[in-house]
């Protein structure tokens, strides 16, 4: 019903009929960057709105409430602030790391962006190694982190960045492990063949509770490799001041700030894909006339119903438990998460084997 | 000019300037980007190639993998100013030469060959066969060098662990 490749298939052949292939593809990818630019900004900026609340909400405040009705505007007055601002060059830095490390940490989440698919045909490339891509891309991330730290010649800096590498990198195992889980169970890497294979039931429903482990697990894994409390030691306010970006200023400092929610929404979005069934509605087996309701909500709310819920438990971990310190989050994930993912692998493996998946 | 043309042309520049860059950058830090970017580029090549999945690896193994480790020890064992030493005149005109040489042989080998554009159609990589693939015992199956490269791999693992638990005591 809500399919939109009609419509992706319509611009396509706009360009296509009026253009040479050349042009046509260069437009092409100027609208669909376009269009992924001003999508990344816009959800960014919301993001911090909706942190902003529901932390206000949990500690028993109101939260940005002046600007615009309820505070919406608050979080654009705040990036108009953040472009007006100087840029602050510092003397003893590396110049040249210093100012391409936010530019890595950007484009890394921008170019997973790209691979989501947020409705029936509304996808910018499918991938047929699509989690892999993704898993790929998200590394690069670290690299920007790690850079910014060492470029700033400070030694919060410093410190900030080898914590965060060091999470990220033990963290990374335990998300494609979890994914891995399920790449078992639909047989296939390529997001939309996830999605279909989730036609009849959402993985981590049809999965048993093996599905639910690896649902969990990526969860948490996930909420620590984006660096978020209560894994934010990277950036531990009370003991680094602000962790690897504490001398950066301006726009950069709010390109690594955006970076880290929509890292979250990447992260939530993949959990939706994979565990959640994608942009599918809500089905009950042989339930007719609740499925016929179901399939009149268009799948972009779904979809976007979904990854916000994960997002609201990620926020909610984020405003409730207290920090790790470094080495209880290594060992958390050295010691617990990485064997119990491995046996969950050997298990799910078996089921699928055995077909006692439904 | 084709779009495809284009994109080649500067994933292969960037390649070698990133390269040389690689080499010649006295700050060690920046010598490993410009390595990172020298990886990323040959990944854009394996993408252009429709080999997605080792693009992917590439990415993941050589840009996430090595250059992040690269760019630990750095970070654990330098500081920001410390340049590395110019070269010996003696150590710069043998290296030189060795560089020289070597460019010299690759030229000789491959300049005389006639590239011809492969009539074969394009294949579609798929994960299943790659798997399947690599867990084979039949006929062109990987699984012997596969075990024995887990097996050199667990072997390293315990000599690391080996190594660091006696130094601390």
């Amino acid at each position: 019903m809500y399919d939109f490749s009609p419509f992706i298939d319509s611009i396509n052949s706009f360009f296509t009929s009026n253009f040479s292939p050349f042009w046509a593809s260069v437009l092409l990818m100027l609208l669909l960057g376009i269009a992924i630019l001003a999508f990344y900004a816009v959800l960014g900026l919301y993001l911090v709105y909706a942190e902003r609340k529901i932390c206000a909400r949990m500690q028993n405040r109101i939260g940005p409430n002046r600007v615009g009705p309820l505070g919406l505007f608050q979080t654009i007055a705040d990036l108009i602030k953040l472009l007006l601002k100087e840029l602050i060059y510092i003397r003893n830095a590396d110049g040249f790391l210093f100012n391409i490390a936010p530019f890595i940490v950007i484009v890394a989440s921008i170019m997973a962006i790209g691979s989501i698919p947020f409705a029936k045909g509304l996808q910018a490339i499918d991938l047929n190694i699509g989690v892999l891509y993704i898993l790929a891309i998200s590394s690069m991330g670290v690299i920007g982190v790690l850079i910014a730290g060492w470029a700033s010649n400070s030694k919060y800096s410093v410190i900030g960045a080898m914590r965060s590498g060091a999470q990220v990198i033990s963290y990374e195992l335990s998300v494609g492990l979890s994914l891995l889980c399920m790449i078992v169970f639909a047989g296939s890497m390529q997001l939309s063949d996830i999605i279909t294979s989730q036609q009849d039931g959402w993985w981590l429903l049809k999965g048993h509770i093996p599905a639910f482990i690896a649902f969990v697990i990526y969860l948490i894994a996930g909420t620590a490799e984006t660096n978020r409390g209560p894994f934010d030691l990277a950036e531990a306010e009370s003991e680094l001041t602000a962790g690897f970006h504490t001398e950066y200023s301006g726009i950069k400092f709010a390109f690594f700030f955006l970076a880290e929610y929509m890292n979250m929404f990447i992260i939530a979005a993949v959990a939706t894909t994979i565990f959640l069934g994608g942009w599918l509605p809500f089905h009950i087996y042989n339930f007719t006339a609740f499925n016929n309701v179901m399939d009149y909500i268009p799948p972009v709310f779904w979809f976007f119903g979904k990854t916000a819920f994960i997002i609201y438990v990620m926020m909610w971990f984020k405003w409730t438990f207290p920090r790790l310190r470094i080495d209880q989050l290594l060992a958390l994930e050295w010691k617990y998460l990485l064997p119990l993912n491995l046996l969950n692998l050997v298990l799910i493996s078996f089921l699928t084997l055995m077909k006692w998946h439904f | 000019m084709t779009g495809p043309k284009i994109i080649f042309y500067i994933l292969a520049f960037s390649t070698i300037l990133f390269s040389l860059l690689s080499v010649f950058d006295r700050r060690i830090l920046r010598a490993a980007i410009y390595l990172l970017f020298v990886l990323v580029a040959i990944a854009g090549l394996f993408y252009m190639m429709n080999f997605q999945f080792l693009a992917a690896v590439q990415l993941m193994l050589y840009a996430g993998g090595i250059v992040v480790l690269i760019i630990f020890s750095i970070l654990l064992t330098s500081q920001i100013n410390s340049k590395l030493d110019a070269p010996k005149l003696m150590q710069l005109l043998a290296a030189s030469f060795t560089a020289l040489f070597g460019i010299g042989i690759s030229l000789y080998t491959i300049l005389p060959y006639v590239f011809k554009p492969s009539a074969a159609p394009t294949l579609e990589v798929n994960m299943r066969n790659i798997g399947l693939q690599l867990l084979n015992t039949g006929e062109q199956g990987y699984v012997l060098p596969f075990e024995v490269i887990s097996i050199l791999l667990l072997a390293a693992l315990v000599g690391i662990i080996f190594i660091a638990k006696r130094s601390r005591t």
